[in-house]
């Protein structure tokens, strides 16, 4: 490693940026020292991704300096990042889909050709790390751990002295996780420096040296995450105080309102998975949390309990005792099973459509928003309006576009838009993924008062941690199977972990087992 | 039918495919990039009274061949600042980018209509093209071992090289190429410009070899078969390369059945075999492999706008 000497690694000063009339970053100072992992903190909209991207150059701050090793240097391009030695793993991945992993690597980095040479520093680097790859495989055939893999493996060719990652756990297994953080420890061990960006405090607890908590565009504390309380980074970080989800007391669950009863459905695709004799059932008032990994028939699953894939037999799928496998989802919402899947924009919602329009979609039977076959467009808006005031969506009213919203606030209107339908079964993927912590709260509080109130809700989800905190009971998916029912009360992270299995086609064994979150 | 007969058609089946290979590739290159540009029509029309005007003003050729693919590139790099700079929509302004060609090329050219221009020579002195199956390799202009030649370094540039990569990348993940720090809008200002460029001569083919003259409407919607066979190509030059061809001998089995008079068919429908067949080609070749390969460009004919 370089010469260091006593000044970090990189430091910003005073760093401030101007979209509008938003300040994305205003006087933002923190220091990375030379082999630290060091934690950058805040909730969404809080000016992170900003930060980063002036780091990694793709940004020009409107002032402030940036410092490396002690001097002054300015990052034009992302090129003249990578040449100082920063590599970047981005959140939404900066990949391409239809080209190979070599192709991808080759891509970030400067003047490569996807050759065998960079095929083998490809192989040669990957399994140093503990991160085994394919560099001839098509990047859409891998899953979502292995596609980050060639990120961090794209940034760690280039032997930088800094690796930006930009929330990279958000999607993957507590085995994945675990491995991950062995890798980042190893790259810290080596001298290197991390920018580890998270809101998610326990990692921040186990891995980090150092944290810098953003709220707003402004450093509110530095502090030192292995010696305070999570609580306390939580309530610097959205600013209050941190309400957890308030459960009703336990009680006898009801009726069985959704049954599954051994779905089988093929795959219509080649990246399909297809279930195989999935059985479960929910009673009122309780949550059934659905854990697992992308890409082990979540999708599929939802989109066969919400009716956009029927199911071979009707009674496969039944609604308080009736089979309706064979129903679409209109038919089912009429009914009372409603659903948000995952995708909001594009699937949950038209983003080119108002949110008024996009109340139409799904409650216009249950709420009458039609009348003989007509639209009745007051009606529509004011179910728009009572959405955006009992979820609290920030929105430009009823009449605003859906894309127009953040990921977080689509999502409570979305979420909102079918539980004020008084839905007897409510199913929902991914409910809080890229929500902030206030609104996290808020939709999982909701959806912990609709069981409560008597309906039955099945939540697919890929964090853990939120499926302990509002699930009844949990199960895994699998590769198209659904495991046994456990408590989600008792049960371990490490069961859970297991049971949700490794990548695809990694025997859990190989990679669980020994390890497990430390906490 | 003798020899002579069969090479006849062999290299009347090379020229009518050589416009659409050149055409085709350029509008290839482009949509790898990720813009749609349906204007090649009207840029091989400009190309073509490009090429006519100073072929007959000038009398020097290889002028009038710059003079058309810098007519091409012009009515590309219209097209490019209102679609990439302007984010206008690339369907609208492409089919405006034609009609708009259609009528410059008429009003530009109403001075030349049908005086003659002298036809592009043979690259190989004729002794060498003398014995029939030795004409179907050597009996040609230049732009038809260009076209050839075309098709190899767009293939190779596309998978061999650096600069392909970034070019198929900028076209297949706009946001991913500007986080890495590539340049999206200045990589398809590139391939659009290559793209008019490679349409204007294409129609410098028709007014300098194929016909050789000026008249309103020379290209007679070739440029949409070009357009057609980027698609049924799966964006792979070397199918594309098949397609042209295959087209070109269909459209020359047309023209000699029609003079051999087979009435069989109705004219009509004789006509629409070309498109017909080569169509129906492409698509059984494409159909059996995996479709991912041969999918369009991810964001092909979307705008971007860099956001940061």
């Amino acid at each position: 490693m370089a010469d260091v000497g006593a000044s970090p690694l990189l430091e910003l000063r005073g760093v401030t940026n101007t979209f509008g009339a938003l300040k994305a970053n205003d006087g933002v100072s923190l220091a990375v020292g030379a082999g630290r992992i060091h934690a950058l903190l805040g909730e969404n909209g809080a000016g992170k991704s900003t930060l980063v991207k002036i780091v990694f150059g793709v940004l020009k701050p409107d002032s402030g300096d940036m410092l490396w090793q002690g001097a002054p240097v300015e990052v034009a391009s992302p090129a003249a990042a990578r040449k100082l030695g920063i590599g970047m793993v981005f959140q939404h991945f900066s990949l391409f889909d239809a080209m190979t992993v070599a192709e991808n690597v080759a891509l970030g980095l400067d003047g490569a050709r996807a050759d065998a040479a960079l095929e083998r520093r490809i192989v040669e680097v990957a399994e140093s790390y503990g991160l085994p790859l394919d560099p001839r495989r098509a990047t859409h055939t891998l899953s979502v751990g292995e596609r980050q893999r060639i990120e961090i493996v794209r940034a760690l060719l280039q032997d930088p002295k800094l690796l930006v990652m930009d929330e990279p756990t958000s999607v993957l297994t507590p085995q994945e996780v675990e491995r991950l953080f062995v890798t980042l420890r190893k790259l810290r061990d080596e001298g290197r420096s991390i920018l580890y960006i998270s809101h998610k405090l326990r990692e921040i607890e186990e891995l980090c040296d150092a944290a810098t908590i953003l709220r707003q565009g402004r450093v509110v504390a530095e502090v030192d995450p292995r010696r305070t309380d999570a609580r306390r980074m939580a309530e610097l970080m959205i600013g209050s105080e941190l309400k957890g989800v308030a459960r009703p007391a336990a009680r006898a669950p009801g009726e069985v309102r959704l049954a599954v009863r051994g779905l089988d459905l093929p795959p219509e695709g080649q990246f399909e998975t297809p279930l195989r004799g999935a059985s479960f059932e929910v009673r009122a008032g309780e949550v059934l949390g659905i854990a697992g990994v992308a890409g082990n028939g979540q999708v599929e699953l939802m989109r066969a309990l919400t009716g956009e894939r029927r199911a071979p037999r009707a009674d496969m799928i039944l609604l308080d005792g009736a089979p309706v496998g064979a129903l679409g989802p209109e038919a089912r919402r009429k009914l009372g099973l409603a659903g948000a899947p995952e995708e909001r924009n594009g699937h949950a919602a038209v983003g080119d459509m108002s949110l008024a329009d996009n109340a139409f979609l799904s409650a216009r039977h249950v709420r009458g928003l039609t009348s003989r076959g007509a639209l009745r467009p007051r009606a529509a808006r004011a179910y728009a309006r009572d959405v955006i005031a009992a979820f609290a969506v920030k929105a430009g009213g009823p009449d605003a576009l859906a894309r127009s919203l953040s990921g977080g606030n689509l999502q409570k209107y979305v979420v909102g838009r079918e539980m004020l339908q008084a839905p007897k079964v409510f199913v929902v993927a991914q409910p809080t993924w890229g929500v902030d912590a206030g609104a996290t709260a808020a939709i999982r509080q909701a959806i912990v008062d609709l069981a409560a109130g008597g309906a039955a809700v099945v939540v697919v989800s890929q964090d853990l941690d939120e499926l302990r905190e509002i699930s009844d009971r949990l199960v895994a998916l699998n590769a198209g199977r659904v495991s046994r029912a456990v408590d989600a009360a008792s049960a371990s992270v490490e069961e859970i972990g297991l049971m949700m299995g490794g990548v695809h086609g990694e025997p859990p064994a190989a990679t669980g087992g020994a390890v497990g979150l430390a906490h | 039918m003798n020899a002579t007969i069969v090479v006849s058609i062999a290299m009347s089946i090379v020229a009518a495919a050589t416009p659409l290979l050149l055409a085709a590739l350029g509008e290839l290159v482009a949509e790898k990039s990720g813009t749609l540009n349906l204007g090649v029509e009207g840029m091989m029309l400009l190309g073509a009274v490009s090429a006519a005007i100073v072929a007959l003003t000038t009398g020097d050729l290889w002028l009038a061949a710059g003079a058309a693919a810098l007519a091409g590139a012009l009515g590309a790099g219209l097209f490019a600042v209102l679609t990439l700079s302007l984010t206008a929509n690339q369907v609208a302004t492409g089919l405006a980018l034609t009609i708009f060609g259609q009528g410059v090329s008429s009003l530009v050219g109403k001075d030349f209509v049908g005086r003659e221009v002298h036809r592009l020579p043979e690259v190989f002195p004729a002794a060498l093209a003398e014995h029939p199956l030795a004409r179907v390799l050597f009996g040609y202009d230049a732009f038809v071992y260009f076209s050839v030649a075309a098709a190899l370094a767009v293939a190779w540039f596309l998978s061999r090289t650096r600069a392909g990569l970034v070019l198929r990348a900028v076209g297949e993940g706009d946001s991913s190429a500007h986080a890495l720090g590539y340049r999206v809008i200045a990589v398809r200002y590139g391939a659009s410009l290559f793209g008019g460029a490679m349409a204007g001569l294409a129609g410098a083919y028709f007014s300098l070899s194929l016909t050789p003259t000026w008249a309103v409407g020379l290209t007679a919607g070739r440029g949409w078969i070009a357009l057609a066979l980027v698609t049924f190509s799966g964006w792979r030059p070397g199918r594309l390369l098949f397609g042209a061809y295959l087209f070109g001998a269909m459209m020359i089995f047309e023209l000699q059945a029609k003079a051999f008079g087979l009435t069989l068919v109705p004219p009509e429908a004789l006509a629409m075999a070309p498109y017909l067949a080569t169509i129906a080609a492409l698509t059984i070749i494409s159909a059996g492999r995996a479709g991912a390969n041969l999918r369009a460009p991810a964001c092909l004919g979307k705008p971007f706008r860099a956001t940061a």
